[in-house]
């Protein structure tokens, strides 16, 4: 009955709704498969490093050896690297965003799974809402409301007249724009990524039922499709990468003297 | 995808994917919390007792092979001392011994030579002593001697030559004989 609908059918390409999932079970959007994604992340995270971490050998297990090596990642590329001296303080949370975000982003191709959870726009908001507060809160503690305010929207050593146009823009930057982009930028990449990859799948489905002659043409689409997995491999990495960078940079500029 | 249509198309309609779902986001910011709770109090510090340890080992062994290496330069040191020292002392010993035996066997010479002298002062002592026990005892006998001669004599006529002659010849032939 499908085939016969396939060959039937207009090719109707992947939307939006393909991103919309209904509960597996009851009719809470809490049962959905994103959701169960997001757990399922946390479980995988937090045992792969848990167990990794819990020997603390001097000389490493092959396990150790790999949690460590995205540990020290995080810990000094991103946390040392931009952050400075504090860094320590902020590498649990630098550390958790990277792996949670870079997990469900590898959901995307992941067998059986193939879905990144990101690209549901409610939790990159969730994760630029926890690295919002962290940087503002630091930049506070660090400056006093007062003069991290005053510090943000008249930078020091600038003509008067510029405060005309640069205090909203700056003032927009901090409060507004960065949180905005920061999730965006998340979910867009992962939208349009597996987007894509659908494009390509479900394409090479429908013209493999259709004519023989289209039946060859789908190789094609699927080998599309399985070129573009290794590409999505890289955005997934780069932007959990991006992500935890720039809310790095974020927390330096909030602890540096000089905006 | 068909099948996901039929099954929205039952549950809701196609919402813009940019408009987030609270639900969602309260999901995320309840998983972020409870994994970052998670890897703060389990993996982090456990990372990074690791990372310290590690580094405790290398600078430990680095420290512990200098410690040894000074060590044994030392016990070198002492042992070279303690060596030139025996030798000394038995270069002394050997020059110790060496005096101690001349001054015995002077020591001996010494004793064997007073011994003999008092050996020989002895025996001179007891000839001397004899000898004048001998001369006392001549003394006495000559003195009787002479008596009694004086005796014969005045017995005899003295006048006469010959017999004068005879009687001091007869007593010395007695005086022989009583010898």
């Amino acid at each position: 009955m499908l085939t016969e609908t396939l060959l039937s059918g207009e090719f109707e390409p992947p939307s939006a709704a393909d991103f919309q999932f209904a509960p597996i079970f009851g009719d809470s959007i809490l049962f959905s498969k994103p959701v169960f994604l997001v757990a399922l992340s946390v479980i995988l995270i937090a045992s792969f490093f848990i167990i990794s971490a819990r020997k603390a050998a001097i000389v490493p297990s092959r396990l150790q050896f790999a949690g460590e090596g995205v540990y020290s990642f995080v810990r000094n590329s991103i946390g040392q690297d931009v952050i400075g001296p504090e860094f320590m303080r902020f590498v649990p949370f630098l550390f958790t965003l990277f792996t949670f975000v870079l997990c469900n982003n590898l959901f995307g191709i992941i067998p059986f799974l193939q879905f990144p959870s990101m690209s549901r726009i409610g939790f990159p908001i969730a994760l630029a809402v926890f690295t919002y507060v962290v940087y503002h809160y630091v930049g506070i503690k660090h400056h006093g409301l007062k003069k991290y305010v005053k510090d943000i929207c008249f930078m020091p050593g600038v003509p008067k007249w510029i405060y005309v146009i640069l205090t909203p823009v700056e003032f927009a930057t901090y409060f507004i724009v960065r949180p905005a982009t920061l999730s965006l930028r998340l979910f867009a990449n992962m939208f349009a990524g597996h987007l894509l990859l659908l494009v390509f799948t479900l394409g090479g489905e429908h013209l493999l039922a259709s004519t023989i002659f289209l039946k060859i043409l789908s190789i094609f689409s699927f080998g599309f499709a399985v070129g573009l997995s290794f590409f999505e491999f890289g955005i997934e990495c780069l932007q959990a990468y991006i992500f935890t960078l720039l809310t790095a940079l974020y927390i330096a500029g909030a602890l540096a003297d000089e905006h | 995808m068909i099948v996901h249509n039929l099954v929205l198309a039952a549950a809701e309609e196609v919402k813009s994917p940019v408009i987030p779902q609270v639900a969602e986001i309260i999901v995320g910011l309840v998983a972020f919390s409870l994994l970052f709770l998670l890897l703060r109090a389990k993996a982090v510090p456990k990372f990074e007792q690791a990372f310290r340890e590690r580094t405790d080992a290398i600078q430990g062994g680095i420290e512990r092979a200098e410690a040894a290496q000074q060590e044994a330069a030392s016990a070198l040191a002492s042992y070279k001392a303690q060596l030139a020292d025996a030798k000394g002392e038995a270069q002394k010993m050997r020059e110790e011994a060496r005096v101690e035996g001349a001054a015995i066997i002077e020591e001996m010479r010494t004793k064997a030579q007073d011994e003999a002298s008092r050996i020989t002062a002895a025996a001179r002592s007891s000839i001397e002593a004899e000898r004048a026990q001998a001369m006392n005892s001549l003394m006495n006998e000559v003195g009787a001697i002479a008596t009694a001669l004086a005796s014969k004599i005045v017995g005899e006529s003295l006048d006469d030559q010959v017999r004068q002659s005879r009687v001091v010849d007869r007593f010395l032939v007695d005086l022989e004989g009583s010898k």
